[in-house]
């Protein structure tokens, strides 16, 4: 079967041989196959082959992301993701969407703080329209671009923020961490989807500068995975993206430093029953040392009904509602994050205690063996769930393009789970002692407002 | 270990070999011709017991989901029990066999393996999905879950306090006023439906293990499951394991299930306003009775709704949002299930153009009701076909649809049928069930926003008797 070839995961142990006592078995690498060129207008493209179904996904990620923005114009990066749907040089608006729905296709993008992403699913005997219509908007997209299309998507815009920040219960708190965590001249200070003043500011010419700034292809980079011939492939995107213009490469980012000294204290209310606690600290950057052994730590304090927090605040005592922690990891900065409600009656001071107690016992006494192997194999499995699907966000080949673009190496897979199989558990107590002090962080409480 | 032999990585040269000739964009390329739609395989087998298992081997990925299905859900919860099957399924992993809570999050969590226990509408289930090399470690702890839950005293009182503030928390949500409300108005305190399938504060205070119990043993009974598996495997090494696991698994006491009351559309059109002073945006729902899912309707509905609200380029999405600007997105779906369940058009909108849109809503459903021009339902037809293989790439994608064939009684060909039974629908069809299904003069309007803001022009758009609701009216009095 041509399927087996197509993703070459390397086969686990048959069932019968893992009846042993215990799971940890000898490590096995993770392997994703490619190959790889690059147009001579700089476009750098990666084709993976998997015949599984016969569906083909057209991944393009754009280097650049909200971090690029500029003061007064927060949330443009993606606002001008959405103009990238509305038609280019050879596309009336409307068609991008009705010509792919016309051949079975899906389609969507999203913006975070340092890349644009945007992908098209379709039925592999349709590669050559997707590929059309990327490559249209890469080179065509201002031919048909103008201000009342700049007006529309504003407005949808600024409705996407409504929903997500606004009007979601808590929704504004995520907005408040980012500028008590960052300086205001640090591009992680505003929001990815914008403040409302400067969405209503952006401009057409904003786009034209935009675009012809950081959308040329030696700023992108191309995933093509499914169904696919390669050498067939291969002359397909030589024959769409083979007439866009080079551009220049953006001039490099100077980032300013962000340290926090000491703790960043703020109370703000929403229309929510329950107050809630925010806690948050910067943290190393994506791949960073510090990043994996934190990933394992919010394992070790919020993941599942045995970690320390969990098992304290919603299970033995009872006063939360839930309790999680992650470590959001990005390319110039992450930020480690402790969420917890308390259950009516309680206080977030009470979960406070609580939580601050749990980490200075995981700084002082590094975690057992078990819960370290826990966190490991739980990362061990998501390894595999992310190769199921070829498409989409977090599809195989959204993930080729997330290593590429930031490792160098789309195959970046096994390297990746090393990272967490390679962990001690002083590694995570070391972690947990130098990147989450409780003197110098942030500390968010939502109180419900009053009536 | 690192396998190096099976790893194909080739880098090649950069640089394409000469420079391009525009390519003619004047046309957008045409499809080649379709790829066939590869159907899984399913092996249908008895476990010792009667317990049928249906097995799909799918070599992509090392690992397995299995699910146990349970032929019951919330819609069989007895009344004055509005609550009971969801509550008992968030206890099955609470305490099982010799094991505690703890130690069955532990013994999960250490390998890897997500295991869930849900009760939706017409199924209940336990649905694991692990690494395939842990598999035989997994389906124990599985197994107990499934058929030998404890319900303890104590950790029932904590799920209890957990879905109170739940509940609770409902209230901050405006989608979730919006989704409960409509239901309640649509199909009243007395049909199941009419209620969260978790139930009331009322209900969930009274529970007891008895009543946990009681459903789940009228509930969990070979005869009224089937055992899916999809995965990494042969069926000739996991059946063996699934009988250890399920093979000796005999059902005690009766089974009683609950039969639905038919629900009737509203005689007129009814708006109903909630008040959430402060809302920027207001959260709109409209909509009926839809269609059970064994209607023979199910085709025609389906293109019907992509046209009318099922795709980014459907009606509703394409006015409200992209020429109107008044929403992220609007849409319409009918929730088809073994009873008739709703059909709804849905969006949340800016406050001050509430009842603009409210307008624009009115306008599509009436379009509906019109011819469809050909090209339109050509696209609507082929975006549901053609992208129909997607339906089967992962193990989790498999298992729905095999799920889905066993609860609604699927026949054996329906996949393989699919693309056709979907190309065949005609205009007339399609506007047969929208003038059957889509009566804008029939249909519940619920608006959940800033009141003070938006009912004076809504009012004065005349669209039906108004009545205004309080989120205790919607939520019943705070726990």
């Amino acid at each position: 079967m041509r399927c087996a070839a197509a993703l070459l995961v390397a086969a686990l142990a048959a069932p019968a041989a893992a009846q042993t006592a215990q799971p940890a078995a000898p490590p096995r690498a993770i392997h994703v196959p490619y190959t790889q060129f690059t147009l001579p207008n700089g476009l750098r493209v990666i084709l993976h082959e998997d015949h599984s179904v016969p569906m083909v996904t057209v991944n393009m990620w754009y280097h650049v992301g909200s971090a690029r923005e500029k003061e007064k114009r927060t949330g443009f990066a993606h606002l001008f993701e959405h103009l990238m749907f509305m038609g280019s040089g050879h596309v009336k608006p409307g068609e991008f969407d009705e010509w792919l729905e016309a051949a079975g296709g899906d389609n969507n993008g999203s913006t975070e703080t340092d890349r644009t992403n945007y992908w098209i699913n379709v039925p592999s005997n349709s590669l050559e329209l997707a590929l059309f219509l990327e490559s249209d908007r890469m080179g065509y997209l201002l031919d048909t671009m103008t201000p009342k299309t700049v007006d529309a998507q504003r407005d949808v815009v600024k409705n996407e923020r409504r929903q997500s920040v606004e009007n979601r219960p808590y929704g504004t708190a995520e907005v408040v961490i980012g500028e008590l965590l960052y300086p205001p001249a640090h591009p992680y200070h505003w929001p990815v989807i914008g403040y409302m003043d400067d969405l209503t500011a952006a401009s057409y010419d904003d786009v034209v500068a935009f675009f012809k700034k950081f959308y040329a292809p030696s700023n992108a980079s191309l995933v093509v995975g499914g169904d696919l011939q390669p050498a067939a492939a291969r002359r397909l995107i030589e024959k769409w993206f083979g007439d866009v213009k080079p551009g220049a490469a953006p001039e490099p980012m100077t980032i300013p430093a962000a340290a926090l000294t000491g703790v960043q204290k703020k109370t703000i209310t929403d229309r929510v029953q329950l107050p809630r606690l925010y806690l948050a600290w910067i943290t190393p950057r994506h791949f960073q040392p510090g990043d994996a052994a934190l990933d394992v730590v919010a394992d070790v304090l919020a993941g599942g009904k045995n970690s320390r927090l969990y098992k304290r605040l919603v299970y033995d005592m009872q006063i939360a509602q839930e309790v999680n922690a992650f470590q959001a990891s990005a390319q110039l900065s992450s930020s480690f994050q402790i969420v917890a409600t308390p259950r009516p009656g309680h206080t977030v001071a009470e979960l406070q205690r609580v939580i601050d107690e749990e980490i200075q016992k995981l700084q002082r006494e590094a975690p057992s063996a078990h819960e370290l192997e826990r966190a490991v194999n739980q990362i061990e499995s998501s390894f595999y769930n992310r190769m199921e699907r070829v498409g989409g966000f977090g599809g195989v080949a959204d993930q080729l393009n997330a290593y590429y673009t930031y490792k160098g190496d789309p195959d970046w897979f096994d390297e990746d789970l090393s990272r967490y199989r390679a962990l001690s558990v002083d590694d995570v107590r070391a972690a947990a002692a130098q990147f989450l002090p409780l003197g110098a962080r942030v500390e968010l409480t939502v109180e419900p407002e009053k009536k | 270990m690192r396998t190096p032999l099976i790893v194909l990585v080739v880098a090649l040269a950069g640089g394409a070999l000469a420079a391009q000739q525009a390519p003619d964009r004047t046309h957008p390329p045409q499809p080649g011709p379709p790829a066939p739609l590869k159907l899984p395989s399913i092996q249908k087998q008895k476990l010792a017991n009667g317990l049928p298992v249906w097995i799909v081997e799918d070599h992509k990925v090392p690992v397995a989901q299995v699910n146990l299905v349970v032929f019951s859900g919330t819609a069989n919860d007895p009344p004055g029990k509005y609550g009971v099957a969801s509550f008992m399924a968030a206890m099955l992993e609470e305490g099982a066999g010799s094991r505690s809570a703890l130690e069955i999050a532990d013994a999960v969590d250490f390998l890897g393996a997500d295991l869930g226990a849900a009760s939706t509408i017409d199924v209940s289930a336990v649905r694991l999905h692990v690494p395939v090399a842990r598999l035989a470690d997994a389906l124990p702890i599985m197994g107990d879950v499934a058929l030998r839950p404890t319900f303890p005293r104590d950790e029932l009182d904590r799920q209890r306090q957990q879905r109170l503030t739940s509940l609770l928390q409902g209230r901050d949500d405006p989608p979730t006023i919006a989704a409960v409300a409509f239901s309640r108005v649509l199909y009243g305190k007395g049909h199941r439906y009419g209620t969260p399938q978790m139930g009331t504060a009322e209900t969930i205070k009274t529970f007891t293990s008895d009543d946990l119990r009681g459903y789940y043993t009228s509930a969990f009974r070979p005869e009224n499951a089937t055992l899916l598996a999809v995965g990494d495997f042969s069926a000739a090494t996991v059946v063996p394991l699934f009988e250890k696991t399920f093979g000796a698994w005999k059902a005690s006491g009766s089974a009683a299930p609950e039969k639905l009351p038919a629900a009737e559309p509203p005689a007129k059109r009814q708006i109903y306003l909630v008040d959430k002073p402060g809302a920027p945006q207001s959260q709109i729902r409209i909509g009926s009775i839809g269609a059970p899912r064994a209607t023979p309707d199910y085709f025609p509905i389906t293109v019907m709704n992509t046209i009318l609200g099922g795709s980014f380029s459907s009606r509703l999405n394409n006015n409200l949002r992209e020429v109107h600007g008044y929403t992220y997105g609007a849409s319409s779906s009918f929730d088809m299930r073994l009873g008739a369940g709703p059909f709804a058009a849905a969006a949340g909108v800016q406050t001050d153009k509430t009842a603009e849109a409210l307008t624009e809503f009115f306008n599509e459903l009436n379009g509906i009701l019109k011819p469809v021009p050909a090209e339109e339902l050509a696209r609507a037809k082929n975006y549901v076909a053609l992208r129909y293989p997607s339906a089967f790439e992962a193990t989790g994608d498999i298992s729905r649809r095999l799920e889905d064939a066993l609860v609604y009684h699927l026949p054996d060909d329906y996949f393989a049928r699919y693309v056709q039974n979907i190309q065949a629908v005609t205009a007339a069809d399609v506007q047969r069930v929208a003038r059957t299904y889509v009566q804008p003069d029939r249909v519940v309007v619920m608006v959940v926003g800033d009141l003070k803001t938006i009912e004076p022009k809504i009012r004065a758009l005349n669209l039906g008797t108004i009545t205004t609701l309080t989120i205790d009216d919607v939520f019943g009095p705070k726990p």
